[in-house]
């Protein structure tokens, strides 16, 4: 087995059986959606307006509390150090991790939204693509998040400073994300444009984040 | 294989940590760091396995096989283990060996998963969790890498710590048997190890060196 | 000779020592080109520029808005520049300069975003509107916001120093994406933005009081950003002097067996 895959598998297998990961960020997803109408009132026709953004917005703060995990415990663990000299760059250990970040966080809940939509009477067409939108999505979500993780490595309250630093960087893959969803629900075209954008944030965070995060480990650990 | 440093000098944090510092270590040989806290034993070896850069001099390694760089060649043993708990002892230690495979060659070869259990007399706890073991035995853990993946180079930061005297007396041997099969080994340690190494450097603080 | 020439004074720039004393000696007359600068243009814009024949007086509160959002941007790019230089040639004064530039830039986005809000509550009748300038620059913001977060929260100011850099450049590729995006999403949402410049063509009496202005706010920039890395160089040499006091101090302690133990 090559490390890429060796490490990907190691980090979903342990995704799914620390401490709950995984349901931890899916709970936490279904919070913030449940406490949206307590706090904007049960009309449903505004719900269902509002319904795609809101869950878009909550599955980018559900993501962001999941994103210590890809660095932080194996950085204490002293396994990152073990990784650096090991046979792949530390570029490829990024999105290795971020990859598996994606798989065991972005995918869950981009599967688990029609359940939420349900609760905010989304509009039956938009479930499909809305579901679309953040499998494509999340991938930027999980590697530029990665950069955010990696620079917030061994700080007291790293973890308000990673949500301060990667949210900003989050706008483009949300804005698009939602504006591919508004096209099909709204207008007539215009969704092939915003969702290959949204494509393309994706390929080029897969490219482009490692780096910055592989740079970002390589000053932590000296 | 050769591993020579030459006239090295490391500063961090605008400190100067040493300066001056000359070594070469053939294969078979060991090299034993000593010197009091403070000196630069952990900075030396963080060196040479390439995590801190030298602000002078150079490392390098002649007659290796050129394909891997100097710091894929080593193996780091440093305070942790990097060991995860929720994972059990055989899969916490065949990752590792997935991951990092086997580099080098001659009679250095990674053993089996169960034997390199069973020289660190972890074959009982196979299948518990990591997270259950004692100090010692997560150290053991941590050590049987060294086993199951093949690397021409051991750098070993305080390696005996939390290692009772029969783990200690293993470890020894786990050394002496890597370096007879022609690889190299600096183990930095300030207690005496049991390891009798052939050389000895002695780092004092202010960055002076005597070998 | 004259290449030799032509190199020197970056050399001079890039030693602290040299650095603080030619600081020591333009910043003055920075300083005062900075007032008459601000004199004039205030002038020009107070006085000379024309009201709006729809916005009337508050018009004028562009000449302050318009340099204040150049300068925001400017800024970074002095971070973005600065943090490559540190990144790439790991010249102590490169970090010295991103991270006097971070606040100063902050502080010309947070003007930005105040006299935007000013401006907007008589045009559009409420402090705050998603404007797609707007709304980016507020992004921008927080990226200096997270710059500085990043650089306190690192105790260990190399690290620090090369982390923010790490940041400042993920934030320069992303920037233009930023504001790509906002653009996008402003369009969407609203067909038109109310705030436009008068296009390509700006009347003279109203350019002319713009540029003195966007002088005044540059040079203004390169003086504070000047004087915050004068005093950026000198709390490194106070760190510089503690510390070498304590190492003197341990070399001095007795080092004996005990006190081995003891650590």
């Amino acid at each position: 087995m090559s490390p890429f895959l060796a490490l990907v598998r190691r980090d979903l297998a342990l995704a799914f059986r620390e401490g709950g990961a995984v349901g931890t960020t899916l709970g936490f997803y279904l919070m913030v959606v449940t406490m949206l109408p307590l706090g904007l009132g049960p009309d449903l026709n505004l719900l269902s307006r509002i319904a795609p953004g809101v869950l878009w917005v909550a599955l980018l703060l559900a993501a962001l509390l999941s994103l210590d995990r890809i660095f932080l415990n194996d950085y204490e663990e002293g396994a990152l150090e073990v990784m650096a000299l090991g046979p792949m760059p530390l570029e490829l250990v990024a999105a290795a991790k971020s990859l598996a970040h994606w798989i065991s966080t972005g995918i869950p809940l981009a599967l688990i939204t029609p359940a939420l939509g349900l609760l905010l009477n989304l509009d039956i067409d938009a479930y499909g693509v809305l579901v679309l939108t953040m499998l494509a999505g999340t991938p930027a979500i999980s590697f530029i998040g990665a950069i955010g993780g990696a620079l917030t490595l061994g700080l007291r309250r790293g973890g308000l400073l990673l949500s301060l630093l990667v949210l900003p960087l989050y706008v483009p893959t949300l804005i698009f994300g939602i504006s591919s969803v508004n096209a099909v629900l709204m207008g007539p075209g215009g969704f092939a444009a915003s969702f290959l954008i949204l494509c393309a944030l994706s390929l080029a965070s897969l490219v482009l984040a490692p780096i910055a995060a592989a740079a970002a480990i390589r000053m932590q650990l000296q | 294989m050769k591993l020579i440093a030459n006239d090295l000098a490391v500063d961090r944090g605008g400190r100067l940590i040493f300066r001056g510092l000359s070594f070469t270590l053939a294969s078979g040989e060991g090299l034993l760091l000593t010197g009091p806290n403070g000196a630069g034993k952990t900075t030396l070896l963080r060196t040479i396995a390439g995590f801190l850069r030298a602000a002078e001099g150079e490392i390098r390694l002649e007659g290796a096989d050129a394909e891997h760089a100097l710091a894929e060649q080593c193996h780091y043993v440093g305070h942790l283990n990097g060991i995860k708990a929720s994972q059990t002892v055989a899969e916490n230690l065949s990752f590792w060996a997935a991951y990092l495979g086997a580099i080098g060659g001659g009679g250095m070869g990674s053993l089996p998963l169960d034997e390199a259990l069973e020289r660190l007399s972890l074959k009982s706890l196979r299948d518990i969790p990591a997270g259950y073991l004692s100090a010692g035995q997560k150290r053991r853990l941590g050590l049987a890498r060294l086993l199951v993946a093949a690397r021409p180079i051991w750098l070993l930061d305080e390696p005996t710590v939390s290692l009772d005297a029969a783990s200690q007396a293993v470890l020894a041997a786990m050394v002496r048997d890597h370096i007879e099969a022609g690889g190299l080994a600096i183990a930095a340690t300030h207690l005496p190890l049991g390891l009798d190494f052939a050389r000895e450097l002695t780092l004092g603080r202010g960055g002076r060196a005597t070998p | 000779m004259k290449a030799m020439a032509s190199i020197a004074p970056v050399y001079q720039l890039a030693n602290p020592t040299r650095f603080m004393a030619l600081a020591a000696r333009i910043v003055p007359w920075l300083a005062g080109l900075t007032v008459v600068l601000f004199a004039i243009g205030l002038y020009m814009a107070f006085f000379i520029a024309p009201p709006d024949y729809q916005q009337g007086e508050t018009v004028r509160i562009m000449y302050i808005h318009v340099p204040a959002a150049w300068l925001a941007m400017m800024c970074y790019g002095v971070i973005a520049i600065s943090s490559f230089g540190y990144l790439v040639f790991r010249h102590p004064m490169a970090d010295v300069s991103a991270k006097a530039a971070a606040p100063i830039g902050a502080v010309f986005t947070a003007l930005a975003l105040i006299t935007g809000s000013l401006w907007g509550k008589p045009m559009w009748g409420t402090y705050w509107v998603w404007d797609a300038r707007l709304t980016s620059v507020l992004i921008l913001f927080f990226l200096y916001l997270g710059l500085m977060a990043l650089r306190n929260g690192v105790e260990d100011e190399t690290l620090a120093g090369k982390l923010t850099a790490v940041m400042a450049l993920v934030g320069t590729v992303i920037l233009p994406i930023i504001k790509f995006s906002v653009d996008w999403w402003n369009t969407l949402h609203q067909p038109a933005s109310v705030m436009r410049i008068g296009g390509p063509t700006i009347h003279p009496s109203i350019l002319w009081p713009l540029l003195v202005m966007a002088l005044a706010f540059t040079l203004l920039f390169v003086v504070l950003h000047l004087k915050a890395m004068g005093n950026e160089v000198l709390r490194r040499r106070v760190v510089a002097l503690r510390m070498r006091a304590v190492q003197r101090a341990a070399n001095l302690e007795p080092q004996g067996p005990a006190r081995e133990a003891a650590e």
